[in-house]
Parts: structure tokens; sequence; C-alpha cells
């Protein structure tokens, strides 16, 4: 990859030079779920990917060292970005959940307004860890089934007590391939994440 | 569904790019912070690395994030050569929006929200 995105035109990679402020909402789920695709559906940017070496105390620490044991882990960080006015930009970052405690989830997580969680109904057990990672950092979540060709279309009340979901966290379903439907996805969490906050704001 | 991909061996280690440092000289860098370049101040001395971040920042902003993607560079290391480039006057940054209260994290989810309905 050269210095320069050359391929793209500069307006489909720099911003606007009117945005001032930057919001960021992460997009997780475990592997394969259809975050990329969620991300890349959304974005204006082709999507760029990112990668960190992580450990459970201090990532670079070891890559400088050079060495990679077994308690350091590649995590691959794909985002995209939507410029939603003249002066807001925002940001989706897609990354899987399992990792506890890592520098990169505290710096995802560090001024993101919430997150949306993406399920498969096939591997819901799957999606526990996600949703334990974010109930533990304090991020408000929204979960999304991501409809995978030819499974089989469970009930949404099956899924909300299979994940055993709060009443109030938002479950919708959403095709990741889709832009329109990935807005709505996105479009109910952050209505969510409203709700969420004028409720705070009066307690 | 993204094929796993073996991280790419990089030529130079990370640690000749940050001259051996894990941490950027100042903390405040966040993925989404802004960075453009500031003075037009010349490149004269800098490593090959911090040219390629000023190039890149010349036509516009862009996240920190995305300097990481454009560069191929880990996060971490994007960090610290972007800090060095603000001491240096080379870049500037702009802060992202950092959630302060719950009147202000309203504010920004409302224009959000407003954003999203727009793209239906």
């Amino acid at each position: 990859m050269g210095s320069a995105p050359a391929s793209d035109a500069p307006s489909d990679v720099y911003l606007r030079p009117t945005v001032k402020t930057a919001a960021k909402l992460l997009v997780v789920g475990h592997f394969a779920v259809g975050k990329t695709t969620f991300v890349g559906a959304l974005s204006e940017i082709r999507p760029l990917r990112t990668e960190e070496v992580m450990t459970q105390a201090g990532a670079l620490v070891d890559d400088l060292a050079g060495t990679r044991d077994k308690t350091t882990t590649t995590v691959a960080l794909d985002f995209g970005r939507l410029t939603l006015s003249d002066h807001l930009v925002l940001y989706l970052f897609g990354t899987p959940g399992q990792q506890r405690f890592t520098q990169l989830w505290q710096d995802m997580t560090r001024g993101a307004l919430g997150a949306l969680v993406l399920a498969d109904t096939q591997r819901l057990d799957q999606s526990f860890d996600v949703m334990g990672v974010l109930e533990e950092l304090g991020l408000p979540y929204a979960v999304a089934v991501n409809h995978f060709e030819g499974a089989p279309l469970h009930e949404l009340d099956e899924v909300r007590e299979a994940l055993d979901l709060l009443p109030e966290t938002p479950l919708v379903r959403c095709d990741a391939r889709d832009r329109e439907s990935s807005t709505r996805a996105l479009i109910a969490l952050v209505e969510y994440l409203i709700g969420r906050n004028g409720e705070l704001e009066r307690t | 569904m993204t094929p796993r991909r073996r991280p790419p061996e990089r030529l130079v280690r990370s640690y000749v790019v940050t001259d051996g440092r894990a941490f950027p000289s100042r903390n405040t860098l966040d993925l989404v912070t802004m960075v453009v370049t500031g003075e037009d101040l010349p490149l004269t001395g800098l490593s090959p690395e911090k040219c390629r971040v000023v190039e890149l920042c010349r036509p516009g902003a862009l996240s920190v994030a995305e300097v990481a993607g454009h560069l191929a560079l880990p996060v971490s290391v994007t960090k610290v050569l972007v800090a060095d480039l603000m001491d240096s006057g080379h870049l500037v940054t702009r802060a992202p929006f950092v959630p302060v209260n719950q009147a202000s994290n309203i504010r920004i989810l409302e224009e959000v929200l407003d954003g999203l309905r727009a793209r239906l």
C-alpha cells in the first residue's frame, strides 16, 4: 500500500473541510457474523482495516520486543465513515469482542456513544462473550440479528429470550449487505441511546 | 466474511519506526482524532514513515484510524508518529466528540439520528 490512496478520488478519501465533530459507534460480534459487510454497506469510504497486536497488559511492549508468545493476539479493526452533515462525521468500528481488557477495546470504547451487536441466530451462544464485554465496559448496546441466506427465521421474541436481553434492549433484524436495512439498525440503536441518556439526565 | 489474514510481516520493526518508544508523547490522541497538516514545514530530517504521514495528510483531514489504515501501520505506532509530528509542528489535530454529560450526548445523538434518517 502506497502512502497516497491513489485509487480513490480525494473527495472519497478525505474529510470535508467543514467537519468539526467526529463521533463513533462500535459494531461488534463474533467471527464471521457480518461486521465487515455491515460497515462496508454503510461506509462512504472504502472500508479500512488496521491491525493491532494485543496482550492483556501492554500491547505495544511485546510488539516492540519483537516477540509474540501465546498471550499476544492480533486484533483486526475494520472501520468505515459516514458524513452525516457538513460538520458531523460518524465512524463505525467493527471488531470481534472476545478479547477482554485490552488496550484496543479501551481505545475504541472511550468516547464511543454505543455499540451495535450483530448476532447470528445459528450461533447465538457466541454472542454472550461480546455482550458480556460491553456490559463490563458499561457501553450501552442494541442487538441486530443479521439474516443469513437459508437460515431459519426465528421470532424475535425467541431470540430475545435466548440472548437473555433486558426488556429495554432493542432487538432488530437486519441484512448487513443492504444499506437501508443496516441504516435502520443503527437508527434503532441511536433512538435507544437518546432515550437512555434522557432518562439518566432526569435521575 | 472476512478471510482470516496472517498479519503481514513488516519490513521494518515497529520499534525502529517509533525510535523504540511504545507510547506517544501526548496522551490525547483517539482513534477518531482528526489530523491535518499544520505549517508548511520542510520534511527534511523526518523518518520515511513520518514523511508518509505528512504526505498523506496534505490534501485534507483524516482520523488517526484512517491514517493507520491507509499506511498499513498499527494504531499504536501511528499515534507515536502523529504525536511527534504535532510536537514538530507538521500536524495539528482536532479533538473528537467527548461525552461530558447526558445533555451533550443527546445533542450529538440527535444530530446522528437526523443524519441517518436523511440517508434512507
